[in-house]
C-alpha cells in the first residue's frame, strides 16, 4: 500500500469517527458506537500488509478496521444511521457489519467473541489449502476472556493460519491495563502456547505493517498462529457518553503528542517534496469522502420492518 | 427390515453424510479413536481420518466458535457436545454469533450441534439436564428432538443439509435402545412437521424426545381402561408445528404436555399458551403440563425418578382429565 494511500485511509478513519461523535451529540445517529481515534495506525498498518485473499475479523471498536480493509464509508455510515443501504440493512448497527467480498467478517459486539470465529475461518483456509491468512483484532480487555486461552491453545495445536492482533489501548472500558493485567505484556502469553509473540509500537504505521507482513509470510509457509501486540492509546472515550473520569486530561494531552497521524505526517515530510500543502490535498479528499458518506446515509431510505418477516432463517 | 440401536443409526447417518458431502466434518471431545462418550462416532475416525473426525481439547466455547467460523466460510461442521449440560460453556457463541448470522448479517451458518440431554442414568445434576428451553427462546437456532431411530436419521440428514444452526438432541436413554428400521437409511424428514404417532379421541398427549416413548406406554395403559389418547411427537421445537397440536386439541378438548425438565419456564408453557390462544373455545378442561419439579436432577435412583415424569403420572393425569 502506497504511504499516501495509508495516510488518506488513516484520515478517513479519523474523520469518520469524529463525525460519528458529532452526529451522536446532534441526535442524528442513535444507539451506540465505540470510536478508535488514536488507533488508526494499527488498522491501516495491518490492512497494508494483507493480500486480497486474506480475512479479517474485528471488535466492537471496528469501524477503522473495516474502512482500512476497503469498506465503503457511505454504506458503513448508513448502517450507523439505521438505513436500508447499510451493510446489514440497518439490522446490525455499529458493531455488526460484514462484507466477505473484501474478506471482512466483522464482529458481534461481545468482547472476545471473534476470537474462535477467526480460528474457524483459518480452519476453512487450512482445509481448502488456500494461502489465506486470517487476522483477528481484539483488545487488552478481551485478552482476559477465557475463550482467548481456549482458542490460542487449539489454534497452536492445529497450526491454524490465524494472526491474533491485540490492540492494547491502555483501557478495558474504564479499567486501566495496570488494574486488569497481571502481566502487562500480553505478547508474553504467546509463550504459553509455543507460538511467536511480538510487541510493536502500534502508533507507528510502518512498524505495524512490517511486523504483520513478516508474521503473515511465516504463516503462509505453514508456521501456524502468532500473537502481535500493538501498543496504542484510545484517545476517544470508551463509547458515546463516557465522561472519562478514570484518567486525567493531562494524560490525554500527553498521549495526543503521540498521535499516529501526526507521526505519519512527520515521516512523510522527511521527503523535501512533501509539505503542508501536499498533505492538505489528502486531508480534503478524506474529508470529502466522509461528507459524502453522511449525505448518502442520511438520504437513504429506512429499512422496511416487513422485511424482517421470513428472514430469520436462511 | 433390520434392527439397529439409536447409536448405530446415528453413526450410519453421519458416515453417509460424510461420504456424500466433502464439506461435512465432525468435531468434538473424544470423538476420534475413543468414538465419543456414548460411542456414536465409533469407527468413523478409522474410515474418515483425523481431518474429518476432529478430536478437540476440552474447550467447548472455542470448538463451537471455530465451527461457526468454518461454517460461515462454507464448511458444514457437525459438532458433538458430550453432555447437554456442557453446552452452557458454548452458549455465548451459539446465542451471540450463530443465531445472528442470517437475520442480522445475511450470512449462512450450516452448523449442527449434537448433544445428549436428559436423566435416567444417575449421572447427577450436571450430566442430566434438558436445556432445550434455553435455546427455544432464542430466535435463529433450530431444535430437533427425535424419539426413535428412524426419525433421528431423517432429522439428522435434514439438519446437516440445512443452512442454519441446528441443535440436535439425542436423549441419552435412547442410545442403547433397539428399533426396527428399513435396510436403507430413512429419507430426510422436513423440519416443522409434528407427527401424530397415535390417534385417539379422548386426550392429546404432546411430547418430544424420550418423553414420546413414555407417552406411548401411557397410551397403551390408558387404552386398557377405555381411554384413547392421541400422541403428537413434535420432532422439532423450532420450527414448531403448533397447527397439528391445535387441530388435535380441538378434537379431543383435553391436552397434556409432557416435558422432561423443570416445569417453571419450560417449553411446555409455550405450547400451552399457543394452544390456548388458538383453541380455547374447544377445551373441555384446562391444559395440563406434566414436567419435572423445579429442582436440579438428583443422583440417587429413587430421587432422580421422582424428578422425571413417569408413565403412571401421565396415566393418572389423563384419567383425571377424562374421567374427573
Amino acid at each position: 500500500m502506497d504511504t499516501f494511500r495509508a495516510y488518506e485511509l488513516m484520515l478517513t478513519i479519523r474523520f469518520f469517527e469524529e463525525a460519528i461523535e458529532r452526529l451522536f451529540l446532534e441526535g442524528r445517529v442513535m444507539g451506540t458506537a465505540h470510536t478508535c481515534i488514536g488507533q488508526e495506525a494499527v488498522a491501516v498498518g495491518v490492512a497494508a500488509a494483507l493480500e486480497p485473499c486474506d480475512a479479517m475479523t474485528t471488535t466492537h471498536r471496528g469501524h477503522g478496521h473495516f474502512l482500512a480493509r476497503g469498506a465503503d464509508p457511505g454504506r458503513a455510515m448508513a448502517e450507523l444511521f439505521g438505513r436500508e443501504t447499510g451493510y446489514s440493512h440497518g439490522r446490525g448497527g455499529s458493531q455488526m457489519m460484514m462484507d466477505p467480498s473484501i474478506g471482512f467478517y466483522g464482529a458481534n459486539g461481545i468482547t472476545g467473541g471473534s476470537i474462535p470465529f477467526a480460528a474457524g475461518l483459518a480452519l476453512d483456509a487450512q482445509i481448502r489449502g488456500s494461502r489465506r491468512v486470517t487476522v483477528c483484532f481484539f483488545g487488552d480487555g478481551a485478552s482476559n476472556q477465557g475463550v482467548f486461552h481456549e482458542t490460542l491453545n487449539l489454534a497452536a495445536l492445529w497450526k491454524l493460519p490465524v494472526l491474533y492482533i491485540v490492540e492494547n489501548n491502555g483501557y478495558a472500558m474504564s479499567t486501566a491495563t495496570s488494574r486488569g493485567l497481571a502481566n502487562a505484556c500480553i505478547a508474553d502469553r504467546a509463550v504459553a502456547y509455543g507460538i511467536p509473540g511480538v510487541r510493536v509500537d502500534g502508533n507507528d504505521f510502518f512498524a505495524v505493517r512490517d511486523a504483520v507482513a513478516a508474521l503473515a509470510t511465516d504463516m503462509r509457509a505453514g508456521g501456524g498462529p502468532a500473537l502481535l501486540e500493538c501498543l496504542t492509546y484510545r484517545m476517544s472515550g470508551h463509547s458515546r457518553g463516557d465522561p472519562r473520569v478514570y484518567r486525567t486530561r493531562e494524560e490525554e494531552a500527553e498521549a495526543r503528542k503521540n498521535d499516529p497521524i501526526l507521526r505519519l505526517e512527520n515521516g512523510l515530510k522527511q521527503d523535501p517534496a512533501v509539505n503542508d500543502d501536499v498533505l492538505a490535498v489528502h486531508r480534503q479528499v478524506a474529508q470529502a469522502r466522509i461528507e459524502e458518506a453522511i449525505r448518502f446515509a442520511e438520504t437513504s431510505p429506512l429499512p422496511d420492518p416487513a422485511a424482517l418477516q421470513n428472514s430469520l432463517f436462511a | 427390515m433390520r434392527t439397529v440401536t439409536f447409536t448405530q443409526i446415528l453413526r450410519e447417518t453421519l458416515a453417509a453424510e460424510l461420504r456424500r458431502d466433502p464439506s461435512v466434518f465432525l468435531m468434538g471431545e473424544d470423538i476420534g479413536v475413543y468414538g465419543g462418550s456414548f460411542g456414536v462416532t465409533r469407527g468413523l475416525f478409522e474410515e474418515f481420518g483425523p481431518a474429518r473426525v476432529r478430536d478437540t481439547p476440552i474447550s467447548e466455547q472455542a470448538l463451537t466458535g471455530i465451527a461457526i467460523g468454518a461454517a460461515v466460510a462454507g464448511q458444514r461442521p457437525v459438532i458433538e457436545i458430550m453432555f447437554m449440560d456442557f453446552i452452557t460453556l458454548a452458549v455465548d457463541q451459539l446465542v451471540n454469533m450463530a443465531a445472528k448470522l442470517h437475520p442480522i448479517y445475511g450470512r449462512t451458518c450450516p452448523l449442527v450441534i449434537r448433544t445428549p440431554p436428559g436423566g435416567g442414568r444417575g449421572y447427577g445434576a450436571t450430566h442430566s439436564q434438558s436445556l432445550e428451553r434455553l435455546f427455544a427462546g432464542v430466535p435463529g437456532i433450530k431444535i430437533a428432538a427425535p424419539s426413535n431411530a428412524a426419525d433421528a436419521s431423517g432429522l439428522l440428514q435434514t439438519a446437516i443439509r440445512d443452512n442454519n444452526p441446528v441443535l440436535f438432541l439425542e436423549h441419552k436413554l435412547l442410545y442403547p435402545q433397539r428399533f426396527d428400521v428399513g435396510d436403507e437409511l430413512p429419507k430426510p424428514i422436513p423440519f416443522g412437521r409434528a407427527q401424530t404417532v397415535r390417534e385417539g379421541t379422548d386426550v392429546t398427549l404432546v411430547a418430544w424426545s424420550f418423553m414420546t416413548q413414555l407417552a406411548r406406554q401411557a397410551a397403551a395403559a390408558l387404552a386398557d381402561g377405555g381411554i384413547e389418547a392421541e400422541i403428537i411427537d413434535l420432532l422439532t421445537l423450532n420450527p414448531l408445528d403448533i397447527d397439528t397440536v391445535v387441530e388435535s386439541a380441538k378434537r379431543t378438548g383435553r391436552v397434556i404436555i409432557v416435558e422432561e425438565g423443570p416445569k417453571t419456564g419450560g417449553f411446555a408453557a409455550e405450547i400451552a399458551a399457543q394452544v390456548f390462544e388458538h383453541a380455547s373455545d374447544y377445551l373441555e378442561k384446562p391444559i395440563r403440563r406434566l414436567a419435572s419439579p423445579d429442582f436440579p436432577v438428583p443422583s440417587a435412583k429413587n430421587l432422580e425418578a421422582a424428578c422425571i415424569p413417569s408413565v403412571p403420572e401421565i396415566v393418572a393425569m389423563a384419567r383425571e382429565l377424562v374421567e374427573g
